[in-house]
């Protein structure tokens, strides 16, 4: 448009899956005040992961937002302005790495046992528990990974399934270009 | 300086209670009025206030919301922040709707609240209510203190968080027990607010990219709201207005950021603005959006607002760029920064021939002022109350409806500070509380309370915190008897189907919209003013205005003025909600 003007992000119908990184004071209410910003301003999460970092003093929040370019800018912003949130990075237009946990029981009669464990190994799972009648199943991996998984088992027939949310971190920065700080 | 070494040396010797360690901490953060109503949960800081009683006074308000609308009162026209006190449960949940109007309008406040011992937080005590959860949204930010070493850190904290960056409203609970246990205190212990940086300036870039955007623009406006008022940059707006001859249009809180009589300054805009103030931002090349936040009361249609203009938009809460409207040129950063920059280098601008039709439209069409003989018209006695406080040291507070949009079309606000409305949230009953809060800040100022019967009676209790703390506050009510702006949407979008919108007796015709202004007025407000011991009249001709204006202003004590005027009487112009400036009703 001219020199002199912001680039107005398109806003952009398009609808994508963002990753957002936010570290956060690890006080009591922080999640449940982020959760209820989110909430009363109506974005909606896809996944969200909470836990403590290398710091005791901090936690690391993973979220995956679905929304255009303008409702991601909104989201990265409103949570910024939470006080007790120190630093938020949108990582999806970096190189990351990103794992989702999933620990799943999957009916097994004995005679089978062999045959998901194939299956188990070619995902680089483990089996984590054995029934006479079921297996417990633990894979991590990126979404994509975990859900190839999830629709290879369900002729087995899933009787549980729980997923730790995703997790991501940025790549380590000394082979990349530029800083890291996305300052748009 | 020895008194503070005293102290220093008493404290590293003696072990104080979390209620004194509080009150000791609001004098050093420069408190000298806290508006607080006691109760279980709050007793040890009163008896601190009470032991403190030279340094702080100590308003006592007659509801808690009171008490909260009273310490904005006070932040808003000192713009120091305002203190609130309250106890635990019904107490703290009293104070929901000032906290979140404190919120929307970027009031800095400090809300303390007493709590159930923490024992028995989560129990369902006797007045125990999750405090901090009911108020995380409106709060700026929140804090439950467990531990009574922690009070000087988290007090620090909390007037720090409420005066920077985009102030605001921070709550404070406080359990009983801590108030009641001893530590040595540290009067001044470091911050632990890592996530926290209000500081923001723009880059010599940017002020150089909003100069070349003014340089090119035949048709600029400036579009300016309360971020002027809370960074201090009234002088420089109106340096910058002056240099450059670029008008200014103002928000409901941006009133009195430029004086009201200026030439320049085209008054408020949006919804109940003025025609000319609207055209011109319809018209504009270049919109300077300074300390705004577009919102839905300025801008009716967003799609459709401003839709030729380039937008600079200038605020100091990130999150405000782009939230509504796009902006082609957005710069996060105190404004008083910007304007100090660009008054270096900005100049005049040959915008006669855009001025030349700001003016047309002035003088077709102005705001109207429907002066009649046989009863007072609302638009009348706040002219005429402008006529007679012009020039002197006047603060003026509102309740919200129709007379709180006639105050802000026809009441001219010169400074600052002077202003003081309930303008995002929009809570009735403000205005009482708020005029009480700021006579309390400013004893030599006039102070009045222009309110509607409806918002008046919703906090009329405070009348007696008038009365016993001796606060000459004017109370001027515009009573018409009804709830005057819904009265005014029945009219225009319901067939003018009355839908609980009348305040009198429901067997009277004009409960169904039947009758005329005849039947004798309820409730008295002069004899209710009365039974508080404070002076009143009623009027209702057109004669009267002027001599009971001048009485009242006269009167060395509170006064009530209880003007009747006719209910028939709509806000205009007024853009409908979500509508365009095409679609201005002018009749």
């Amino acid at each position: 448009m001219d020199e002199i003007f912001d680039e107005l992000s398109s806003a952009g119908r398009e609808h994508q899956r963002h990753v957002i990184s936010a570290l956060v004071q690890n006080q009591p209410g922080v999640l449940a005040h982020i959760a209820g910003m989110l909430a009363s301003r109506g974005f909606n999460i896809d996944s969200l992961a909470v836990g403590e970092t290398e710091n005791p003093e901090l936690s690391r929040m993973t979220f995956v937002v679905v929304g255009n370019n303008r409702v991601l800018d909104q989201v990265r912003k409103q949570l910024e302005k939470i006080v007790t949130v120190v630093r938020v990075q949108d990582i999806s237009s970096e190189d990351y790495v990103e794992r989702d946990l999933m620990l799943i029981r999957v009916t097994c009669p004995p005679e089978r046992r062999s045959e998901i464990r194939e299956l188990v190994e070619i995902f680089r799972g483990r089996v984590v528990d054995v029934g006479r009648n079921d297996l417990m199943i633990e894979i991590s991996g990126t979404e994509k990974k975990v859900e190839a998984f999830i629709e290879l088992m369900r002729p087995y027939g899933i009787k549980e399934l729980v997923r730790s949310g995703r997790i991501a971190l940025v790549r380590s920065s000394s082979f990349r270009q530029g800083n890291g700080q996305t300052g748009s | 300086m020895s008194e503070v070494t005293t102290e220093s040396r008493t404290s590293q010797e003696t072990p104080l209670q979390g209620a004194e360690i509080l009150v000791r901490c609001l004098i050093r953060h420069g408190v000298d009025t806290v508006f607080a109503y006691p109760g279980g949960a709050s007793m040890p800081i009163h008896q601190a206030l009470v032991r403190h009683a030279d340094r702080i006074r100590t308003v006592l308000p007659r509801h808690e919301q009171g008490g909260a609308f009273a310490a904005e009162g006070y932040a808003r026209s000192t713009g120091k922040p305002g203190v609130v006190i309250s106890t635990s449960g019904p107490g703290a949940t009293n104070l929901v709707t000032g906290l979140a109007d404190a919120k929307m309008d970027s009031v800095p406040l400090i809300a303390i609240t007493g709590q159930v011992p923490t024992s028995v937080i989560g129990t369902d005590a006797f007045q125990e209510t999750p405090t901090v959860e009911v108020c995380r949204a409106i709060t700026k930010h929140h804090y439950l203190v467990t531990r009574v070493q922690d009070l000087t850190r988290v007090l620090k904290e909390a007037f720090y968080v409420a005066t920077t960056g985009r102030p605001g409203p921070v709550l404070i609970d406080v359990p009983k027990d801590v108030q009641l246990s001893a530590v040595v205190p540290d009067w001044d212990p470091p911050m632990n607010l890592p996530g926290y940086n209000p500081y923001r300036e723009a880059s010599s870039r940017d002020i150089r990219r909003i100069a070349e955007a003014i340089r090119r623009a035949r048709r600029p406006i400036v579009y300016a709201g309360g971020g002027i008022i809370a960074s201090g940059a009234s002088p420089d707006l109106t340096e910058f207005m002056e240099k450059t001859g670029i008008p200014v249009a103002l928000t409901l809180t941006g009133l009195g950021a430029v004086p009201g009589d200026h030439y320049l300054c085209l008054g408020m805009l949006g919804m109940h603005g003025s025609v000319y103030a609207n055209y011109a931002i319809n018209e504009a090349d270049l919109i300077l959006a300074f300390g705004v936040r577009f919102d839905d009361r300025v801008t009716g249609k967003l799609s459709e607002f401003a839709k030729n203009a380039v937008i600079v938009h200038v605020d100091i809460d990130p999150s405000e760029i782009h939230k509504n409207k796009p902006a082609h040129i957005g710069v996060v950063s105190d404004i008083k920064y910007v304007l100090q920059e660009l008054n270096k280098i900005v100049q005049p601008g040959d915008y006669r021939d855009w001025l030349r039709q700001i003016d047309r439209w002035r003088e077709t069409e102005p705001l109207k002022v429907p002066d009649r003989q046989d009863c007072i018209m609302p638009q009348v006695a706040v002219r005429e109350l402008w006529e007679l406080t012009r020039g002197e040291k006047t603060i003026v507070s509102v309740g919200v409806g129709q007379h709180q949009m006639w105050v802000a079309q026809h009441y001219r606000f010169m400074k600052p500070r002077t202003w003081l409305s309930s303008s995002g949230l929009g809570a009735m009953g403000f205005g009482l509380p708020a005029a009480i809060g700021a006579q309390v800040a400013h004893p030599d100022c006039t102070v009045i309370d222009i309110d509607g019967d409806g918002s008046f009676l919703m906090n009329i209790q405070e009348l007696a915190t008038v009365y016993c703390e001796k606060l000459p506050v004017k109370m001027m009510i515009l009573n018409n008897q009804h709830l005057g702006m819904v009265v005014q949407w029945e009219d225009r979008f319901f067939e003018g189907r009355r839908a609980h919108t009348y305040l009198g007796p429901i067997d009277r015709p004009e409960a169904i919209g039947k009758g005329g202004s005849e039947t004798e007025p309820y409730p008295n407000f002069v004899e209710i003013a009365a039974g508080f011991g404070i002076k009143g009249r009623q009027i209702s001709a057109r004669s009267e205005l002027r001599p009971a204006l001048e009485e009242m202003l006269a009167y060395p004590g509170p006064y009530l003025l209880d003007v009747l005027i006719p209910y028939q009487e709509h806000v205009l112009p007024m853009i409908p909600s979500g509508a365009t400036v095409r679609d201005i009703i002018k009749e």
